[in-house]
């Protein structure tokens, strides 16, 4: 790409450095410090919590909220745990980011590429989508997928979510492919090769970067969302949001704190996995192309 | 009165269209949606449920918890409009009339003329499960918010009494301040403020000002002397929970009377479950006593289940899961759990601790005497738009933003705009 | 010449096939996202309550949103916590990117840390905020815990203060993304110019005020459009922290219009809501896309 990864000629003094290390330590204090409750209760008994000092390291460490959470906590009339409902949150995302992510690409491709009268309109109408907010949509999109009988099912999540996420992906993939040289796409065109063939042989296999920016968020948005989740799903398709709210959220008896905070890592693990793992090439997307704006 | 046609007609064509998509589970079970996550409510459905499976009927859980059940009921909202509404469905008070206006639930009467339940279930209650002679849901059981829980040890070593007037309440709470104890456990959450207003205001207005004020919203009543009253009862209280009340679930204000660091909280009969669960037991431990000055009155929700048209005549499923409802051994093991009382007047009350046992004794009373009304916090009272307007001068004057005159000034705007 | 009508019929497939592959995202953005839109814009002058009907009662709606107390708190709510949302994230993580950018030793670990909070959902959240926030537990007890008895932090439990704890929870979550927005930007700087500068003897503070962060433009509006957008959706955020209280001092926007739709059945307040914020939102976004996309022609 045409930008690249370089250290700034920036120079810095020792005793800013120590300050700036400084700074940023206490920073990486503050954005750990939700994870650090969160982990220490979720290891405790429930009476150690209770006794007061959430700050506290645990006295005796147990896995039991662990076990619990995953396997045997009431989130409706059956004990059965997060662990089912993990599943049918896999079955929802992974079509989802797929679908979407594509859906992104094509329309990048196109809008930088192949343009055409009107298509930055075409694109400002995507890309407002992005703005929309979830709650006016709930209804008239119950209606459109009670007519196309997909309620209550895993696809009409899936269509939802391909839906509301695709004008991001459009807008990574666009922004990303309005700075890959365009002479390359004349030369292949002369050479006889056609709209799919560039796109398969010479976009695509330099998108890996742009690719992972815009599967984490939507991995991240679609995985994190309650609101269609409980909505527009069954009973046998309940995400895994929904299930955790049911356990955290039950408004009777005890609460049991420490096998809520390791449900709710349970919950995280997936997304905190993706950012953890792809996490440095999020980074390197952005700078080739998001922020080019 | 178009529109509304309308709507009963989208609905009528919504259910159609769900016919060939929503039926898998209708045939073969029902299909419950509710917000009862927590173990022991869990463990009262699955009677329900096994009760059900005995009979081959199968069991398709949907629970959705949250706010007390709005989570639940903006789920509703989705299913039906995409004409997949489950079988059965959580209600509670003025939204069960809703729907029912919607043409959207299905007519029980078969049944309930079999079993007889006009004739068990009180007639306030019959108010929100039988909408125009016909009905419509299946009563749980009566929750009633008009309660004070106590913790005996504080009170007995302040020597206080369990107070019946609103001046021995205000002496009892002025005892406790002075002796250094959170005279009232209270969570500062929207609906909590109101079921403390709720008994606060049956105290000062009495059954008919109450039902003046809150059922027929007369203005007189809401923006009156007697309201201005109510609040300033209320900005007592007010003065009498501790700095940290904000926010705080009514739980854990529960705690704070079981583990002695406060004295009283007024809330519904659930908090009883709170006490069993530590251990606690009625008339020993903890004191359980009507809002003082509301003695007669009991003020009431009910939890129920409606009934979706699934296409027609209520079916097979719906049926039998309504008898097994209103059944008196669930009804009895339901209750015993949830702290509540049965829905009917004929079930037998040996399997009820004391609180239970004088539950089960006020309701009856109250029903008979014209005593027993809904729920203003509870919805019970009027529709969610008035009860919220309610809430939103309630929480407002507790949170010290209103005085008790403008307080009663605005319940009278917000219920207007709320209509 | 059946050769020409098929090389033909290819160059014409050529020049349609881009629309071709855009179209069903077109189709379904007009649908479901504008189609959606008129349809709450014209549901906002009807009589719906429970669901939508269609009885029309004209301004009805907008004069009696405009008579809730309740609204203009959220909309005065909506201004602060937009106006430092956006503000803060913006400093922090432009301040984050700029040290970030000094040759930092284990940056790419200090930088998963950064963005981690993005990936959590406040439903994940929200309980260690809520914990960490409450003076009885958290923050306030701890300090006093450790012998800084005069140790005072009660914002969450404050009417007037507890939209300044909402604005730190979302600072937290999404300052490190706005971080590593900058830091991209930061690392597509041309060193030659920053070279140069130096040679003339500019200090680093002239360098940045001068040089770099004029260059960063681009940045500064990709950050300003997402979090604009997330200011404005913000909603389980304020659910998970405070409900809306103490009292009604931390509705905004959002959940207002949630709560009139689905919990107080007044779905016609609500869609009259839904029009102002989706106005308020053209009117910042459109000028911004306009001069955004006009550039690049």
């Amino acid at each position: 790409m045409s930008i690249a990864s370089q250290d700034t000629a920036i120079r810095t003094g020792r005793v800013t450095r120590m300050l700036i290390y400084l700074v940023l330590l206490l920073f990486a204090l503050f954005y750990m410090l939700p994870l650090y409750v969160m982990v220490v209760n979720s290891v405790k008994p429930l009476d150690e919590i209770t006794g007061g000092g959430m700050m506290n390291l645990p006295q005796v460490l147990t896995f039991e909220p662990w076990a619990k959470a995953w396997s045997s906590a009431q989130i409706g009339v059956e004990p059965t745990g997060l662990s089912p409902y993990f599943w049918n949150s896999i079955k929802m995302v992974v079509p989802a980011v797929a679908i979407s992510t594509v859906l992104g690409a094509l329309n990048g491709y196109v809008l930088t590429k192949w343009r055409f009268k009107y298509d930055t309109i075409v694109f400002g109408l995507i890309l407002f989508a992005c703005f929309i907010p979830f709650q006016i949509v709930l209804i008239p999109m119950a209606k459109m997928l009670g007519l196309m009988g997909l309620a209550g099912t895993t696809s009409g999540l899936v269509l939802v979510h391909v839906v509301y996420g695709v004008g991001f992906t459009t807008l990574y993939f666009r922004n990303y492919y309005a700075v890959f040289p365009t002479e390359l796409i004349r030369a292949a065109q002369i050479d006889g090769a056609g709209f799919f063939r560039i796109f398969w042989r010479i976009l695509l296999p330099s998108s890996g970067p742009i690719a992972v920016v815009s599967i984490i968020w939507q991995f991240t948005n679609i995985w994190n969302d309650f609101l269609f989740g409980a909505s527009f799903a069954g009973a046998d398709s309940q995400p895994m949001t929904v299930a955790l709210n049911n356990l955290v959220q039950a408004s009777h008896g005890v609460k049991e704190y420490n096998v809520h905070f390791a449900g709710a890592i349970l919950a995280a693990l997936p997304t905190l996995l993706v950012y953890i793992v792809a996490g440095r090439y999020f980074v390197r997307g952005l700078m080739a192309g998001s922020v080019k704006g | 009165m178009r529109s509304f046609l309308k709507t009963k007609t989208a609905i009528a064509l919504a259910l159609s269209v769900t016919a060939g998509t929503a039926s898998a589970d209708g045939h073969s079970g029902v299909e419950v949606l509710h917000w009862w996550t927590s173990g022991g409510e869990a463990a009262a459905l699955n009677v329900l449920k096994d009760d059900l499976e005995a009979q081959g009927i199968g069991w398709t859980d949907m629970p959705v918890a949250g706010g007390g059940g709005e989570q639940a009921m903006t789920v509703l909202r989705a299913r039906v409009t995409a004409g997949n509404a489950p079988t059965a469905v959580q209600g509670l008070g003025f939204d069960i009339i809703d729907w029912a206006n919607q043409g959207a639930l299905a007519n029980l009467n078969e049944v309930a003329a079999a079993e007889g339940w006009d004739d068990v279930v009180p007639a306030a209650l019959q108010q929100f499960a039988k909408v125009d002679g016909a009905w419509v849901s299946a009563p749980v059981n009566v929750h009633s918010t008009n309660w004070v829980w106590a913790n005996k040890a504080v009170l007995d070593a302040n020597g206080i009494a369990a107070p019946t007037t609103w001046e021995e309440f205000e002496s009892a709470l002025a005892t406790l301040q002075a002796a250094g104890i959170t005279p009232i456990a209270h969570g500062g959450q929207a609906w909590q403020d109101t079921t403390v207003f709720d008994g606060v205001a049956m105290s000062v207005l009495g059954i008919d000002g109450y039902r003046a004020a809150f059922v027929d919203m007369d203005e007189s009543v809401l923006g009156g002397a007697d309201m201005v009253e109510v609040f300033n009862r209320m900005a007592v209280i007010r003065a009498n929970v501790d700095d940290n009340f904000s926010g705080r679930d009514w739980n854990l204000a529960t705690a704070m009377v079981i583990n002695g660091e406060a004295g009283f909280q007024m809330m519904g009969d659930w908090a009883k479950g709170e006490f069993i669960n530590a251990g606690k037991v009625p008339g020993e431990d903890f004191l359980c006593f009507r809002f003082p000055g509301t003695q007669d009155q009991v003020t009431f929700n009910a939890d129920q289940f409606m009934m979706f048209d699934q296409g027609g005549a209520v079916s097979e499923q719906q049926a039998a899961l309504a008898s097994a409802i209103l059944s008196p051994t669930f009804q009895s093991a339901f209750n015993v759990v949830k702290g509540s009382v049965p829905a009917r007047t004929d079930v037998s009350d040996e399997a009820f601790d004391a609180c239970g046992k004088q539950g089960m004794a006020d309701l009856a009373a109250a029903a008979s005497s014209d005593n027993l009304i809904g729920s203003v916090a509870h919805g019970h009272a009027n529709p969610a738009s008035v009860k919220n307007a309610i809430y939103d001068v309630v929480t407002a004057h507790f949170n010290g933003e209103f005085d008790s005159e403008t307080a009663a000034a605005e319940l009278v705007d917000a219920v207007s705009i709320a209509q | 010449m059946a050769n020409t009508a098929n090389a033909d019929f290819k160059t014409r497939l050529q020049t349609w096939l881009p629309k071709l592959v855009l179209s069903p995202s077109l189709a379904l953005m007009l649908v479901f996202v504008y189609g959606f839109i008129i349809f709450s814009v014209y549901l906002s002058f009807t009589d719906s309550r429970l669901l939508p009907s269609f009885g029309w009662v004209g301004l009805e709606n907008y004069s009696k949103l405009w008579r809730l107390s309740h609204w203009e708190t959220s909309i005065m709510n909506m201004g602060v916590f937009a106006f430092l949302y956006i503000g803060i994230c913006t400093f922090l993580g432009l301040s984050l990117a700029i040290f970030l950018d000094q040759k930092i030793r284990g940056e790419g670990f200090i930088r998963t840390i950064y963005l981690y909070p993005m990936a959590l959902s406040f439903i994940v959240t929200g309980t260690a905020w809520k914990w960490f926030l409450d003076p009885g537990i958290g923050l306030e007890n701890v300090m006093q815990s450790w012998g800084w008895t005069s140790f005072e932090f009660d914002w969450i439990k404050n009417s007037d203060f507890a939209i300044y704890t909402v604005v730190l929870a979302a600072v937290w979550q999404t300052s490190g993304f706005v971080m590593a927005m900058f830091l991209a930007g930061l690392r597509g700087i041309d060193n030659e110019i920053l070279k140069a500068a130096q040679m003339d003897g500019a200090s680093n503070w002239n360098l940045y005020r001068r040089i770099i962060i004029p260059q960063l433009r681009p940045a500064f509006l990709s950050a300003f459009v997402i979090l604009s957008h997330l200011a404005i959706k913000t909603f389980d955020l304020v659910i998970a922290l405070t409900g809306g209280g103490p009292g009604r001092a931390t509705e905004l926007p959002a959940t207002f219009m949630y709560s009139y739709t689905f919990s107080r059945n007044q779905m016609g307040i609500g869609a009259a809501s839904a029009t102002i914020m989706l106005m308020t939102i053209a009117a910042i976004m459109i000028p911004y896309l306009y001069a955004e996309l006009r550039e690049k022609k």
